[in-house]
């Protein structure tokens, strides 16, 4: 407690002190910003290194293939058990005599809460932005795909997680290739779980937690007018450290039970653009279907539009990343496989159907700039991206987009961007906390020192520039899927097992539907 | 055939007149079986922090700890110790649901419960358990005062 106390001092002078450093060092942001960059630049060039003599990142190749791979290996899982999925969340192969448990309804909604944010607003805005209305097209694919590594990953995660006596859970895939490696006979699990653990705590720390800090001040600095980041990474951090050390579950409670609301409005309001666009909603396919395969003049092509749309998409829905299987690893179920069934649902509402809402509403409304002579869009002034309306981009683009069919969205999107960004991270800290914890072991000494810098990092994304902050925070998140689906090309054979088993039972009626 | 009656406790003062109650009619009925269930309001449908989710499984084995050892087992004991055949059941689930449920489990005659006490607000808004129950449940149902 005494400890608790020290902090909570050092962080309430450090929000007293924030307006006076704020005229004495104004250049503060800037120095955080480029210490950042320098630091993270030769991690973040590996990552996206493209494909020798091609423009083409191996690590969305690496992402794709893998999601392809498990399409192929569980010959289409996503369509063939979609329908059985949709069941399970419904409640109705659960028996009343578990209730009071993890459902798989809280499970996927947990998940997604963690997933559906910035990447479905912001992420598909970059997508749309640079790679055209093309974009759109590989995003679906991808988010299609990508239900394939999600059912994989997630059904790992539950068989393979650690029960411990007080009934408390950890899971995710430092488990599942420690323990699955290990039943295979495989040498080298450990040392991916490692590498896992050490990637999955800057994932957390970039996607997870600076990003979202970065776009929350954008939001903000968007209404209230232009001021230091940093002031709102401080604001931030305490709520945050409120939740996270604190204890302080009613913040937390509130954002996840207000978060899914504010989706639904999201995707409600797109809905009603789209229906009072109703006569554009051909054309608008149409963009999309050109421009995938054409590229309709953005930048990079058609390739462009393919590495764009791939990229937000696995960024959005985290399939392959691993993070899902922290979240869905929670379930008490007899059968893993089933919590696979229902987090394959996530990457089909996070990017099938939302992501794919925004960039329509995009497309509709026309904030991309087309060029009357040749039809094709026209680029801005450096070259690399389109030309919008008003020069926006990311955030500030879907923010116009819906703003201008309702005049007061914009608002909301702040408010929800800003929920948003907010329960990302608190999900995110829960991800690293696993990770971290795998790494030193549990204990509430070890666990304050992770949850600390968690903290510390809202401060530095929400004042660093939003280039760095999004590379990082990407090259982070992919780091995870580099050591994940190398773990999961290994165990998959134990996925098919499993489904190969569930199916048969679920076809002789051994698994049957619960009365309710 | 043994009649098996149902009584339905919400912790508060109520469930001591349905027990009363549920009593009285054993007697008059004879060769009777009683079953005093809590319900845990319970909705697989809310949203949840992954911290939540993965303590979920320890809090519900205290929920029903708690719910056992402060409701239930009084409860039957105190039945037992008057002669009746009692059974305690604890479960998690919406109230009206999970009890009419639970007594066509076991094959129950009739449920019996204490008056509503949920908050004006909610009441107002969907019903109190006790009017859900009444409504929807598909044996007879006493509601003691």
């Amino acid at each position: 407690m005494t400890m608790l106390k020290h902090l909570w001092l050092a962080v309430i002078a450090a929000l007293i002190a924030a307006p006076a450093m704020a005229q004495d060092a104004p250049g503060l942001d800037d120095k955080i910003n480029q210490a950042f960059a320098d630091f993270t630049g030769p991690f973040v060039s590996f990552i996206f290194a493209p494909f020798p003599g091609t423009s083409f990142p191996w690590i969305v190749g690496w992402l794709v293939v893998a999601a392809t791979v498990f399409t192929l290996y569980f010959a289409f899982v996503q369509l063939r058990f979609f329908g059985h999925a949709i069941s399970l969340v419904k409640g109705d192969y659960s028996d009343p005599n578990d209730a009071g448990e993890v459902s798989h309804f809280q499970a996927l909604a947990t998940a997604l809460s963690g997933t559906v944010g910035l990447g479905n607003i912001a992420g598909v805005a970059v997508a749309v932005g640079i790679g055209g209305p093309g974009a759109t097209f590989w995003m679906i694919v991808a988010g299609l795909l990508g239900m394939a590594s999600k059912f994989t990953e997630c059904t790992l995660g539950v068989k393979y997680r650690n029960e411990y006596e007080d009934g408390t859970v950890s899971g995710g895939p430092m488990y599942y290739m420690s323990k699955g490696f290990d039943e295979l006979g495989l040498p080298g699990g450990k040392i991916l779980a490692v590498l896992f653990s050490i990637f999955c705590i800057l994932g957390a720390l970039g996607g997870g937690n600076m990003f979202q800090a970065n776009q929350a001040h954008q939001q903000i600095a968007g209404i209230t007018g232009d001021y230091p980041g940093w002031i709102t990474g401080v604001v931030f951090a305490i709520i945050v450290f409120l939740v996270i050390v604190g204890g302080l579950k009613s913040i937390a409670r509130v954002t996840e039970k207000v978060v899914p609301f504010m989706g639904i409005l999201y995707v409600a309001a797109a809905l009603v653009i789209i229906i009072m666009n109703a006569d554009q909603i051909g054309w608008a396919f149409g963009q999309i279907f050109a421009g995938a395969f054409t590229g309709l003049g953005v930048a990079g092509g058609m390739v462009g539009a393919l590495i764009q749309g791939f990229r937000r998409a696995a960024f959005s829905n985290e399939a392959g990343v691993g993070s899902a299987a922290i979240a869905h690893s929670a379930v008490r179920t007899k059968e893993p496989i089933t919590e696979g069934f229902v987090s394959l649902l996530e990457p089909f509402i996070d990017t099938v159907v939302i992501c794919t809402m925004t960039a329509l509403v995009i497309i509709i409304t026309q904030q991309l700039i087309v060029d009357p002579e040749t039809g094709n869009y026209m680029l801005n002034e450096a070259g690399n991206a389109i030309a919008t309306v008003d020069g926006n981009s990311g955030v500030s683009l879907t923010s116009a987009a819906f703003g201008s069919a309702f005049s007061w969205f914009p608002y909301v999107l702040a408010i929800a961007v800003v929920l948003f960004a907010f329960s990302t991270m608190i999900s995110w800290s829960y991800y690293g906390l696993k990770a971290w914890t795998y790494l030193f072991g549990e204990g509430h000494a070890k666990e304050l020192v992770f949850k600390v810098i968690f903290c510390i990092f809202v401060v530095i994304g929400a004042a660093a520039n939003l280039g760095p902050v999004i590379d990082f925070s990407d090259a982070a998140i992919f780091a995870m899927a580099v050591v994940n689906v190398f773990a999961l090309y290994f165990l998959m054979k134990v996925v098919r097992e499993e489904l190969a088993s569930y199916a048969s039972r679920l076809k002789t009626g051994e698994i049957r539907k619960f009365e309710h | 055939m043994t009649t098996k009656i149902v009584i339905g406790l919400d912790g508060t003062e109520t469930g001591e007149h349905a027990i009363a109650f549920a009593k009285d009619l054993a007697g008059r009925i004879g060769t009777c079986e009683l079953l005093v269930v809590y319900v845990i309001e319970w909705s697989p449908f809310t949203f949840q922090t992954p911290e939540e989710n993965a303590l979920r499984h320890k809090r519900r084995e205290e929920e029903i700890e708690l719910a056992t050892n402060r409701i239930v087992t009084p409860a039957v004991e105190a039945l037992t110790a008057d002669g009746y055949t009692v059974q305690g059941i604890v479960r998690h689930g919406d109230v009206a649901e999970t009890l009419n449920a639970i007594t066509v489990e076991n094959g129950g005659s009739q449920i019996i419960v204490g008056r509503a006490s949920a908050d004006g607000f909610k009441k107002r808004l969907f019903g109190s358990s006790t009017q859900n129950l009444v409504m929807h449940a598909d044996v007879p149902v006493t509601v003691v005062n």
